[in-house]
């Protein structure tokens, strides 16, 4: 019988099958490593007296807790600088490589991976953060992993694993106009729910999938995870290859032709079985927005605050309940009305250069709407030099919008960039979680399209708005 | 780790689904480099309301945590089950956790078992009809008992194995190391490695 991708990736790491019930026993090819989730990592080794296995496959960066104003200065905040000072310690003690602020390749782990040529089809790909599925997008098996687990890579390279249940989701047609890669994901984590995808691999396939960017694959598997998938998938193609050929770290000369004969056999083979199947037509898509409280509660923009009395599952109906008291709307309020405080584009989801290109485009020669502040944060130094070099930040601060240094910032608020209480946001980040983006904080997540057009106009709004 | 046979403790309704792990503990307090003292951060911001269950004694004693649908879900933050585990809570059952959040819980001795949602219902009705019930978490016979009701858990078979032995996943792996050496003496050249930088 055929394989899965996933299957394919998975056989090709197997150091030990497990027996009896036992997990499987995995190899890992790249482990990346942030300050938030490693520091009693690195003490748990320090403690059994354990080196770091393969400092070779391990990279660091300074991410979560990095200001993005006055990155010269020492961090304000006395904790943030301790973690941020402990992996310094901890990468200088056990020779891993770091990139710490202020360094061009530092920013976030999910796109300086990728953006080294570091992340590669048919890797296993781990790192002690759920959105580590982004790097699925090369056809990698990439998954998020807790402390515990990072300190198990770091000694031994390897992670008992139980195999994943498959989940194939084909999404054929054309996307149209002012739709995007968040838009096709928030369909799909309402389509099957933020529980839908736990245990599952997703495998994102059909003609949709194919036409998109590596930027926006990226986007599309880094929220599988608010599927309840640990990991997302594409298979690698002429896109994928193109974009890794030439990066530091993809492989040159013969080498770069013994991987491509690996890379192209990372297919679905035609008669794998998927546990699952889900279909999604990309035609009908249009912006999709959250209004409630986890990133399966969304809607088309087009649409009104649902009525929670219109669920049948008194689940459902009562966890809508909750979100919209917590969100502050009223069932039957069209979105576009909804005004926000803030706009913030950036994160691991939408934080890449055709990210901000897009945002740029519908900001270009207008002025942001009275009273709304606008942050643009770049996923990584080099993005923002990128972004510098096309004269993106010039665009970005005529039209009114703050232009930061590169990191997690505004997504999880653990630096300085926070919504305030009550405050209300259209963000391009991944999760509207209570609280998330500052403490008492209200989150609607969209498409760097929407967010830029929302800025424009201080309501949730499409380009197609203005 | 400490192993885990059975234990009783009171049980705490969480009549919640969906419950994150940034509910579970905020960013704000994952800032810290230690394992312990995580406490104060659990459900941060649902104990500032007076009528959060954590905040009505006797609950507030519990070690019995149990909640509704898709616990755990978000981040993958392990901080979520120091601050259970330091908080007291040495069971947590739901009928749907995220795999993330089940798999630390299972590193660190805190028991994630799975409980059908009906029986759920049930143990939450004892539960707020008369507070401060114990409930008993019998991982060898795999079942949860309260008063007169005893229901099923279930929880895959290793991790039930290495909770009942108190294994440690490193040591445990760490007697496979010469099969690791022979698997990495036959990767392709042309993966990458990360040093020296380029």
């Amino acid at each position: 019988m055929g394989r899965t991708l996933a299957e394919k990736v998975w056989d090709a790491h197997v150091v030990r099958r497990g027996k009896d019930g036992e997990p499987d026993l995995l190899y890992i090819d790249l482990h990346l490593v942030h300050e938030v989730t490693s520091p009693q990592a690195f003490d748990g080794l320090r403690l059994a007296g354990r080196e770091v296995r393969r400092p070779d496959l391990t990279i660091a960066t300074e991410d979560h807790n990095t200001p993005t104003l006055n990155i010269d200065q020492p961090i304000a905040d006395p904790v943030s600088r301790i973690q941020i000072e402990t992996l310094r310690r901890n990468c200088a003690e056990f020779g891993v490589r770091l990139h710490s602020l202020g360094d061009v390749e530092q920013g976030i782990v999910h796109v300086v991976g990728p953006q080294l040529g570091l992340t590669q089809p048919g890797l296993t790909v781990v790192c002690g953060d759920s959105h580590t599925s982004t790097h699925g997008a090369f056809g990698a098996l990439a998954f998020g992993i807790g402390t515990s687990e990072v300190e198990h890579v770091l000694a031994t390279q390897t992670l008992p694993l139980k195999p994943f249940k498959t989940m194939a989701i084909t999404i054929d047609g054309e996307l149209p106009e002012g739709s995007s890669a968040k838009d096709i994901i928030l369909a799909v984590i309402a389509k099957i729910g933020t529980g839908g995808g736990q245990g599952y691999v997703l495998e994102y396939r059909g003609e949709a999938i194919r036409a998109l960017s590596m930027e926006a694959r990226m986007t599309i598997c880094n929220m599988s995870i608010e599927a309840g998938a640990r990991a997302g998938m594409v298979a690698p193609d002429e896109t994928t290859f193109e974009y890794l050929k030439g990066r530091p770290h993809a492989p040159a000369g013969d080498e770069w032709d013994a991987a491509l004969e690996s890379w192209r056999t990372l297919a679905s083979d035609p008669d794998a079985v998927f546990d699952t199947e889900v279909v999604l037509d990309a035609a009908e898509l249009e912006p999709f927005v959250t209004w409630g409280t986890n990133p399966g509660q969304g809607a088309r923009l087009s649409a009104a605050v649902p009525d929670p009395a219109g669920y049948p599952d008194p689940d459902d109906r009562q966890s809508a309940e909750r979100a919209l008291a917590y969100m502050d709307l009223k069932a039957g309020t069209p979105l576009r009305e909804i005004a926000v405080d803030t706009v913030f584009i950036g994160s691991c989801t939408n934080g890449r250069i055709e990210d901000l290109r897009a945002a740029a485009a519908v900001v270009a020669g207008r002025q942001k709407a009275t009273g709304v502040r606008v942050l643009v944060v770049p996923g990584s130094a080099r993005v923002r030099l990128q972004a510098e070099s096309e004269g993106l930040d010039r665009v970005f601060t005529e039209f009114g919008a703050e232009w930061r240094q590169a990191g997690c910032s505004m997504c999880l608020g653990m630096n300085p960039d926070q919504l305030a209480p009550g405050e209300r946001s259209a963000s391009t980040s991944n999760r509207n979680f209570e609280g998330r983006q500052g403490k008492g904080g209200r989150t609607h997540l969209v498409s760097p399209l929407v967010a830029a057009a929302t800025a424009v106009r201080g309501t949730l709004s499409s380009p197609s708005d203005l | 780790m400490e192993k885990f046979s059975t234990h009783t403790g009171v049980g705490v309704p969480l009549r919640r689904s969906n419950v994150d792990t940034d509910q579970i503990i905020p960013a704000v307090y994952l800032k810290r480099v230690t394992r312990t003292g995580f406490e104060d951060g659990l459900f941060a911001a649902w104990r500032n309301d007076p009528g959060f269950v954590l905040n009505r004694p006797p609950y507030e004693r519990g070690s019995v945590l149990v909640a509704g649908p898709d616990f755990g879900t978000g981040s993958s933050r392990e901080h979520a089950v120091w601050a259970l585990n330091d908080y007291g809570f040495r069971v947590v059952l739901s009928s749907r956790f995220a795999d993330i959040f089940r798999g630390n819980a299972g590193k660190q001795g805190l028991l994630a078992a799975v409980v059908d949602q009906a029986d759920v219902e049930r143990l939450w009705s004892v539960l707020e009809s008369r507070p401060g019930t114990e409930v008993t978490v019998d991982l060898g016979a795999r079942t949860v008992s309260c008063e007169d009701l005893t229901v099923a858990l279930e929880v895959d078979e290793y991790t039930r194995w290495r909770l009942l032995e108190g294994l440690d996943d490193i040591g445990l792996t760490m007697q496979h190391v010469e099969q690791v050496g022979d698997f990495e003496a036959h990767r392709p050249d042309w993966l990458p490695t990360t040093l020296p930088a380029r």
